[in-house]
């Protein structure tokens, strides 16, 4: 019978992903999934006839209200070091589980196959957990967003990788429990040094990555406790990461392996970077945006990770209406993986109140830029580099980019000539048709905006 | 059949289901998607709430009343992002005259 109410609440998980297909819909298949997950708590609660109710129960307050106390506070703009963080919650929690079955049990009593599930539990939700908090802490600036590396990481990770299946494989051939701690703790220390070579732009490969991951450790719980809730909820979760992950580095034009261990944006390869640096750009203030705006008929904003870490959405909408106010069409051109997971710009300019049928992908954008009279980019840099097209030589060489070099006018938003997070020049900003303006997004905005209204 | 055949095979078909779910998610919706998909991998609480519950020695209690603190916080952050993104994503979008 428990069985049944447990396929019922995984039911309720695969039934509203489903309605996340739409905007619509999308609200109320969050809180089915929701009340999936209240009822396998309850059912848990009533059925496993739990003895240590206090600890239960505080254990239950205390994580409600920090995890509801994150979730309301958190800004838009941080949305993604947010679900590493509560990502990296979820790792630890399924390695924390084996960890108690390993205290509570004598494992060499145990069949082989739960000590293999137990061992991937610990492991897969160890190097979730301090993968996802390196990843947060990039994304939040506590350490820096580019690529760290060190002479012989690879090796250092290989050796590290070779004792771990070492110390795994002591603890199914002897049912030591050392072991397993030993495992844990090399986990832990594997999850720091696959993430800290990954720069910041290929943080939305890392993130949707790791989200696999901590859905792969709960379905490994759920093989350890013989829960199907568990299988099947991480598996959706598994595999929801999983297509994340390839779309993303399809947008890059990268394999995984290049993403996680190339060190992307240390300059190596990239030499051609200072080569152009000193060509003459045109500058422009907000008079002379505000003036190409305002007498275009089309205009297109491109927005990147610079609008989000000026807090620009609101503005951009503002600068929207004004324009599609003086009967200018407008529309919002948004690369895959703009910002710092995927559907970050999505969720900023919904905050924004932009209508989301102003918001178009990359399919839809790129065939419109012949016949768009000005491109704003706000923030993005390497999604509009035509190296990508151009130069074979180029890292970022056969990358999916917006063409926004084939419309009449492109102005640049961007604090400074420096090269984004790939560490590649952009002969954009080069071109006799683009203009330069040399702002912060937001307060670039604002000032446009208010030209635009003495026009 | 075993119970460990039993679990990978509903691994092996949930996994094909999560496929031709989420493939139909649109783009826009991706962060939602990662959100919501990232509060329904703390269904691992079901495994924290047992191991709490049912933990004798004071360490086996220590590590569960962990386990229940950070899978809670994963559910109950995790679901409460979903639906304050998504709420944005539901308002009504058409704006009169562009105001």
């Amino acid at each position: 019978m428990t069985e049944i109410l447990y396929l019922g609440c995984a039911s309720a998980f695969i039934v509203g992903l489903r309605r996340l297909s739409g905007p619509r819909t999308a609200r109320s298949g969050n809180i089915l999934a929701a009340a999936g997950m209240l009822g396998a708590i309850v059912i848990t609660l009533i059925d496993e006839a739990i003895v240590n109710w206090g600890t239960v129960g505080l254990g239950l307050a205390v994580g409600t209200g920090l995890g509801a106390w994150a979730a309301i506070r958190v800004k838009m703009t941080a949305m993604p070091q947010m679900v590493a963080a509560f990502n990296g919650f979820g790792g630890i929690a399924s390695a924390l589980v084996a960890a108690v079955v390993v205290v509570e049990s004598d494992l060499s009593d145990l069949p082989g196959e739960t000590l293999v599930t137990i061992l991937l539990s610990a492991v897969i939700g160890s190097v979730t957990f301090s993968g996802s908090f390196v990843a947060f802490g990039k994304l939040q600036g506590i350490i820096t967003g580019r690529p760290l590396l060190f002479p012989g990481q690879q090796y250092v990770n290989g050796v590290l990788t070779a004792v771990a299946v070492g110390f795994g494989i002591w603890v199914l051939v002897t049912g030591e429990s050392p072991g397993f701690w030993a495992l844990g703790a090399i986990s832990l220390l594997i999850g720091v040094l696959a993430v800290i070579p990954v720069g910041g732009a290929d943080m939305p490969v890392v993130i949707s990555l790791l989200n696999s991951f901590s859905g792969l450790a709960a379905a490994s719980a759920g093989f350890v406790i013989s829960n199907n809730a568990l299988i099947i909820g991480g598996a959706l979760v598994g595999s929801a990461g999983l297509i994340l992950t390839v779309l993303m580095t399809d947008a890059m034009n990268r394999s995984l392996g290049n993403v996680l261990f190339a060190g992307f944006g240390t300059g190596e390869g990239g030499g051609a970077g200072t080569m152009i640096s000193d060509r003459p750009v045109k500058r422009a203030n907000a008079e002379d945006a505000a003036i190409a705006l305002a007498y275009a008929d089309s205009v297109m904003i491109v927005p990147g990770y610079g609008l989000a870490v000026a807090q620009a959405q609101h503005a951009v909408r503002d600068l929207a209406d004004e324009l599609e106010g003086r009967g200018i069409r407008v529309h919002f051109a948004i690369h895959p993986v703009a910002g710092r997971m995927p559907g970050h710009m999505n969720v900023l300019l919904a905050e924004a109140d932009v209508p989301y049928e102003q918001l178009l992908d990359l399919e839809q954008a790129d065939p419109q830029f012949p016949q768009t009279d000005v491109v704003l980019i706000l923030g993005a840099n390497d999604v509009v580099n035509p190296s990508a097209r151009d130069e074979p030589e180029s890292p970022i060489y056969g990358m999916p980019i917006l063409n926004v070099d084939r419309a009449r006018t492109v102005i640049v938003v961007k604090r400074s000539l420096s090269p984004g997070f790939a560490g590649i020049d952009n002969p954009l900003f080069y071109n006799e048709k683009t203009l330069m303006y040399f702002a912060d997004a937001r307060e670039a905005l604002e000032e446009v905006v208010a030209a635009v209204r003495e026009i | 059949m075993s119970a460990l055949v039993v679990g990978i095979t509903v691994f092996v078909l949930a996994t094909f289901v999560g496929y031709e779910v989420i493939t139909k998610v649109p783009p826009t919706l991706h962060t939602p998607l990662m959100s919501g998909a990232n509060a329904i991998s703390g269904i691992t609480i079901i495994g924290a709430l047992t191991a709490a519950g049912l933990g004798v020695g004071s360490l086996a209690q220590m590590l569960g009343f962990l386990a229940v603190v950070t899978a809670t916080i994963n559910v109950v952050g995790g679901f409460l992002v979903t639906d304050r993104m998504l709420e944005m994503f539901r308002r009504p979008a058409r704006r009169a005259g562009g105001q």
